[in-house]
């Protein structure tokens, strides 16, 4: 029963904070930690475990061609990431104690994260296709909520939208994909599918676009090029959110699904190929738009998408225990960046401009060791965990395919201009603005998990640790040049950011396109102005003039208008109406007695 | 010899001089007085059907006059309140004109 425990713990509470506990924001506070903190302890047993055995219901039987049960897989990928995804909520449930504390919704906010974590947790757990949909929909409905927290500002409620709307048109290309398994196998249940693969892979081409439209879901979710959008507005919400969810957990959820199916991905070299481009481009889009950002936390959501690029990369080039490495150990080190970039903008009061900041390495001593050590992870620095898991990754595009590990290189490059750009300015220098000058430390509630993630962001990448939870992807030996290669690009990067950018106190370096985002929102405005907007003006003319004017006003006016005529035979004088009478019987007569 | 033909033209007579009456008039009373003629221009028709229409047992077919009594009564009933509506719409207007009348006009 342990896994319905752990899933179930999160709903429970939301539930009962929904309910019962919407006063009282201490307790609502409490009950969510409580379940977060019972789901880990549940995730860990279930880890320390093996052959648990989980009866399985039927929830829906049309008979043999459509069957949804309702169970769970518990292979090796499911257990660290349950381990993981509940570990690095707790966390963050924890540090959403100091963030939020004057917050007026907090019941709101801790309801909405137990929600979260009961989505989450469904996602990873689930064991056929239908429930990972639901799950997956939950996931985008809760991150909805939660970006949309501070409803009350427009950038938060349009960033909300726009999350959700952009996510909602790769989830159609999942479901339609989903569908399409199901049309070939008879089955929604994934050990099911796998058997049953060989009736998908004697047609080939029907193979390559369903596991296209399933890596849509996977665009949609985890924020790769072209649906890349929503993400770094998705930072409108709190930080703790843009931590979990829009770093750690949910966006990796798209490569978890990845993971899953990969074994009906790799059946189809064809789409292997455009999913391995998809994240390289992602990559290297997001590293170079990150480099001309001015907000610390779109910094570091353009580093998650450029880093979940290199995940997908990872996927596409047939390798799922790179990609769940590299998610592994971003999931720490990405928390750990926005956790840490939380308490910043905590102490600076809701402070975000990189530019106002500064000096900071003196005021928040805890905050800015973490950072750095977050930092380190994120561009690779050995010893930390980023570097194995993105050596991983540019080792196997090196034995793979040569285009994408020159261009993973030249991100890596980018990744560690633009951190050490961003280190540069918020915490060394002088202090460009008064707030920044005064701020201290954050309490011990939210330097606490700093300490802990920094300390797994540190040793997460090493073998002696990673191999407790997760296959290791197989280093080859020959692969020497590319650690070399990559420590290079890091020296390089980090030397050149640090020399433009020591002492300055506006940016130097200017270009447009980078700083506009590829004008790619100006864009999809344009997309949107010329096909849905046409289509609603035009539906709206059809609407306007022919139902209205025509169909209803039509009826009412041709109902007046016979009446203005007619009425114009009421006189009103009495003898007309007798002469009128008299000529209709005169006319009667004729035609009843002459003809 | 009278015929048939003779109490019709008549009758026809009468109609036409009371429908003319009604139709080109303007007081109320007048037009009272015109519908009465028409009523009796009809009844005149009847009886004269009657008395030329003989049946078998050598007598007028007496149902017809027996109607004819019915319409004198009726139209006796019909004048009256004829006469009391006209009354009040005096009362009312302080005119029997039916220029004058004209509340139904659009």
């Amino acid at each position: 029963m342990l896994p319905w425990y752990a899933l179930l713990l999160p709903l429970a509470s939301a539930i009962a904070i929904t309910l019962f506990t919407r006063r009282s924001k201490a307790l609502s506070s409490f009950l969510s930690i409580a379940a977060v903190i019972g789901s880990f302890v549940c995730s860990c047993l279930i880890f320390s475990q093996s052959g648990i055995h989980i009866p399985e219901f039927t929830w829906i039987d049309f008979g043999e061609g459509f069957k949804v049960p309702v169970g769970f897989t518990l292979d090796n990928l499911s257990k660290t990431m349950l381990v993981l995804v509940s570990g690095i909520g707790s966390l963050i449930h924890i540090y959403s104690l100091g963030y939020m504390r004057d917050d007026e919704g907090k019941s709101r906010y801790f309801a909405a994260l137990s929600l979260f974590m009961f989505a989450m947790l469904g996602i990873v757990l689930a064991n056929n296709f239908v429930m990972l949909f639901i799950f997956w929909e939950l996931v985008g409905f809760t991150s909805y909520v939660l970006i949309g927290h501070w409803f009350y500002r427009d950038a938060a409620a349009d960033a909300a939208k726009k999350a959700f709307i952009t996510t909602r048109i790769g989830d159609f290309g999942f479901m339609l994909g989903i569908l399409m398994v199901w049309m070939g196998t008879d089955s929604v249940v994934f050990t099911q599918i796998a058997q049953r693969l060989w009736i998908l892979t004697s047609h080939p081409a029907f193979l390559t676009i369903a596991a296209l439209l399933l890596f849509c879901g996977a665009v949609g979710k985890s924020a790769q090029f072209p649906l890349h959008v929503w993400l770094p507005d998705a930072m409108e919400g709190p930080t703790p959110i843009s931590a979990l969810i829009h770093a750690a957990t949910m966006v990796a959820a798209g490569v978890y699904m990845l993971v899953r199916v990969a074994f009906i991905i790799q059946a189809s070299p064809t789409a292997l190929l455009i999913i391995a481009w998809v994240g390289t481009i992602t990559a290297v889009m997001a590293a170079l738009i990150a480099t001309q950002q001015n907000d610390i936390k779109r910094i570091l959501a353009y580093s998650t998408l450029s880093q979940l690029g290199y995940m997908v990369m990872a996927v596409g080039l047939a390798s799922t225990e790179a990609a769940i490495f590299h998610l592994f150990t971003h999931a720490f080190f990405k928390a750990l960046l926005f956790l840490a970039a939380g308490s910043v903008i905590v102490m600076l009061h809701h402070e975000q401009n990189i530019w106002k900041m500064g000096g900071l390495s003196r005021n928040l001593p805890i905050t800015f060791l973490t950072f750095v050590i977050g930092a380190l992870a994120l561009i690779g620095c050995p010893p930390f965990s980023g570097f194995f898991s993105k050596d991983a990754i540019l080792a196997l595009a090196y034995e793979r395919n040569m285009p994408i590990f020159v261009v993973g290189l030249f991100t890596a490059f980018l990744t560690a201009f633009y951190v050490m750009r961003l280190l540069v300015i918020v915490f060394f220098g002088k202090s460009r603005s008064e707030i920044a000058r005064k701020s201290g430390e954050s309490p011990l509630v939210m330097t606490g998990p700093l300490i802990v993630l920094a300390l797994l962001a540190t040793i997460g990448g090493f073998t002696f640790f990673a191999r407790n939870f997760l296959a290791l992807p197989i280093e080859k030996e020959v692969a020497f040049l590319v650690p070399a290669l990559a420590i290079a690009v890091l020296i390089l990067g980090s030397g050149l950011a640090i020399a433009t950018y020591r002492n300055r106190t506006s940016e130097p370096l200017d270009f447009e396109l980078l700083r506009d985002k590829f004008y790619f929102d100006e864009f999809y405005n344009w997309l949107i102005d010329c096909t849905q907007e046409l289509l609603a003006r035009i539906c709206a003319f059809f609407d306007r003039w022919i139902i209205d004017a025509g169909v209803v006003g039509g009826t009412s006016s041709s109902a007046w208008g016979i009446g203005a005529l007619l009425r114009l035979a009421q006189v009103g004088n009495l003898q007309a109406y007798l002469f009128l009478f008299g000529l209709g019987i005169v006319v009667l007569i004729y035609f009843a007695v002459f003809r | 010899m009278i015929t048939l033909g003779d109490y019709l033209i008549v009758s026809g007579i009468l109609f036409a001089i009371g429908f003319a009456g009604v139709m080109l008039r303007r007081n109320l009373i007048i037009i009272l007085m015109s519908l009465e003629l028409m009523l009796n221009a009809a009844n005149l028709s009847l009886v004269a059907f009657s008395r030329f229409r003989v049946l078998p047992t050598g007598l007028p077919d007496y149902n017809v006059q027996v109607f004819v009594f019915f319409i004198i009564t009726v139209a006796a009933a019909e004048v009256a309140v004829g006469l009391a509506i006209l009354v009040a719409l005096f009362r009312a207007r302080q005119t029997t004109d039916v220029k004058d009348i004209s509340s139904l006009k659009f």
